[in-house]
């Protein structure tokens, strides 16, 4: 089923959750809102399954209207945070809960409901916990039963509030895989909220990134990963190095360094913010390049410890007090010989730049 | 030879010490015992030393006297029943201070505390005076044919009022703690909020609410100031067992008092302990204790 949101408002009281916001979820997609705390992500999805009423704005369910809708009437199946499932029931109990309390004439015989729970239970491969309680479940199992819970009333839409939220990273990584599996074998529309964008990433076919109340960016995750389409974004998706500069004919100024750039509708003379991830930029010792390219930094960390090292720098000079990150093969750092305190050219290989003026607040709150 | 106490200037400890994290073991046990001992166990275990000097026949005779009988009916039947309704009430009460915000909520909830400060002779003074046939609402019963005062009823009433904050003030912090979630989850799952508060609310209150439950029967069923003016005090019809122990005192016959007591302390524990086992048996069917 598909999802649209059209002009959704949410205040709690000065603070605005939800800035006039629209989306569309297509049909049997599985789609991540990702944003840092307080963004409204978790806002917007509580409003799809009516725990949340907007001030203004509507949600459609398969094109109708369903703001007038109350949660039960929605279908909606939700997954919460901290799984509230219900503690005095037995796993078995939990996942028939939604079986169990439908009106008379609707509702399936105990055998018909022990046989879908059962297989619920398969599906979440954990039907030999059936006759445990949560409390004895650790919290990955208690996690996918809220899900079993949640698919058993067979849901229209499945909507997930940070799911893997409460979990150690390892089991984290393994429900991610998971989840994934599961939605390609369901293909329930879903979406989940997060705030790693690493889970957003790998998991979601496509990625809505929110920042204070509003979209910033929707695309697949290739896309905002390639292609962010505002500093926020770009500053979001990993790792970053930031540096502030004049367009300069063909180049860049920043500081007293001068730094190549590709071609952007830029006037002569605006200010720019320039991104660069870590492995776009590149280590030049100082004597083997022309003064005048790249910014003067200094060695202050090497890492090497994986198939590439991370090198730490602090900027000097006009770049002072801020740094750098830059992640180059371990045979660069073995042949440029880096040591701490080393003087060093950053030369970049790509920038993406953001005019200044818009670039100013947003990137300021993805720091 | 001496060579082994030179070779060792620290001597080997026979055992290490076992450390215990927690301070104060002993002394808070220690005070525990002591005072519960002076307090509690020495004049309960006097009560039935002094009941001891009957035969059984005697004792037999002073338990089973059809007044005192009567009385067990009316103290225990009354006791319960006021524990049930407060069970009810106090619920809605702990229930409405808990989840609504309302102008004079600060004022009702230290209302409900009332009853454990005043004096309980005074309660009963009150409550007289508003039941009797005269009273504000006695007045209005009365044509209907309710008649409260010096009634089996007014001890009920009586019993009510001294109960309620037990209730309410051990629930309360239950549902202070209940998580929004899970009604979030049993309303996303279709279930209508009666079905909610039957499946979910209530069996994760109903311990709390057992344990109130317990300790207002417990409270009814020692009550005395505020019943006696009350039930009017008639015999076969509103004496409570509190009142037949006065009465023997009053007639200088302690082993009859000591008697009556031993029985009421007999059944009160034993209804204390099914409760317990009640409460012991919900927490284990619901997983709380494994």
């Amino acid at each position: 089923m598909s999802i649209q949101v059209r002009n959704i408002h949410k205040r709690f009281g000065s603070f605005v959750a939800l800035d006039d916001v629209s989306l569309d979820f297509p049909t049997g997609e599985l789609v991540a809102l990702l944003g840092p705390s307080g963004c409204g992500k978790t806002t917007l999805l509580r409003v799809i399954a009516g725990l949340e009423s907007a001030d203004a704005g509507q949600v459609l369910l398969d094109g109708e209207d369903a703001s007038g809708t109350h949660v039960r009437d929605r279908q909606v199946g939700f997954v919460f945070q901290h799984y509230a499932l219900f503690r005095h029931m037995s796993v078995f109990d939990n996942v028939a809960f939604g079986l169990r309390m439908k009106p008379r004439a609707q509702r399936p015989s105990e055998k018909q409901i022990a046989e879908k729970v059962h297989a619920l239970l398969d599906l979440v491969q954990l039907d030999w916990l059936a006759d445990r309680f949560p409390a004895q479940l650790s919290g990955g199992q208690r996690q996918r039963i809220a899900l079993a819970r949640a698919l058993a009333v067979e849901p229209r839409v499945l909507l997930l509030d940070e799911p893997f939220g409460a979990l150690d990273a390892k089991v984290r990584k393994e429900l991610r895989r998971w989840l994934r599996k599961l939605h390609d074998e369901l293909h329930v529309t879903s979406i989940f909220v997060t705030h790693d964008q690493e889970e957003a990433l790998e998991v979601a076919d496509r990625v809505v990134l929110m920042n204070q109340g509003a979209v910033e960016q929707i695309g697949t995750p290739e896309e905002v990963y390639r292609r962010p389409a505002t500093p926020f974004v770009y500053g979001f998706l990993g790792a970053v190095n930031l540096f502030h500069g004049r367009v300069d004919g063909e180049g860049l100024r920043v500081g007293d360094a001068r730094l190549p750039r590709q071609a952007g509708s830029f006037g002569e003379g605006a200010e720019v913010l320039a991104f660069a991830r870590p492995h776009e930029l590149d280590i030049v010792v100082d004597a083997d390049a022309g003064a005048s390219e790249g910014i003067a930094a200094r060695v202050s960390r090497v890492l090497a410890f994986g198939i590439t090292a991370r090198v730490e720098l602090d900027g000097v000079n006009g770049a002072h007090g801020q740094h750098f990150e830059v992640e180059i093969t371990r045979e660069r750092v073995e042949r440029l010989g880096l040591a701490e305190g080393q003087a060093v050219r950053l030369l970049p290989s790509h920038l993406s730049l953001f005019e200044s003026r818009q670039a100013a607040t947003t990137a300021g709150a993805a720091r | 030879m001496n060579t082994a106490t030179l070779a060792s200037p620290f001597p080997r400890p026979s055992a290490p010490p076992r450390l215990r994290v927690l301070p104060g073991f002993r002394l808070t046990l220690g005070y525990t015992l002591a005072y519960l001992s002076l307090l509690v166990l020495i004049p309960l275990a006097a009560v039935f030393l002094k009941t001891a000097e009957l035969s059984f026949a005697e004792f037999r005779d002073v338990v089973t006297a059809p007044r005192v009988v009567a009385s067990y009916k009316l103290s225990f039947g009354m006791s319960l029943l006021a524990a049930a309704i407060n069970a009810v009430f106090g619920l809605m009460l702990a229930w409405a201070l808990v989840r609504y915000s309302f102008p004079g909520k600060k004022l009702i909830d230290a209302l409900v505390d009332l009853p454990f400060a005043l004096p309980t002779a005074v309660a009963g003074i009150a409550l007289t005076a508003l039941y009797a046939k005269n009273g504000w609402i006695g007045q209005f019963l009365e044509p209907l044919g309710i008649q409260v005062a010096f009634k089996p009823l007014g001890v009920l009433v009586a019993l009510v009022f001294i109960g309620l904050p037990f209730v309410v003030r051990t629930v309360q912090p239950i549902l202070e703690d209940l998580d929004a979630e899970l009604e979030e989850a049993a309303t996303s799952l279709g279930a209508q909020r009666g079905q909610a508060f039957r499946h979910v609310i209530l069996p994760i209150v109903f311990p709390a609410l057992l344990t109130g439950f317990a300790l207002a029967f417990a409270r009814a069923v020692g009550e005395y100031g505020s019943v006696i003016f009350i039930a009017g005090n008639l015999p076969m019809v509103s004496e409570i067992t509190p009142l037949m122990i006065i009465t023997k005192l009053e007639q200088y016959d302690y082993t009859g008092a000591t008697a009556i007591a031993t029985v009421m302390l007999i059944l009160s524990f034993a209804l204390l302990l099914v409760i317990n086992g009640l409460q012991a048996w919900t927490a284990k069917r619901t997983g709380r204790d494994r």
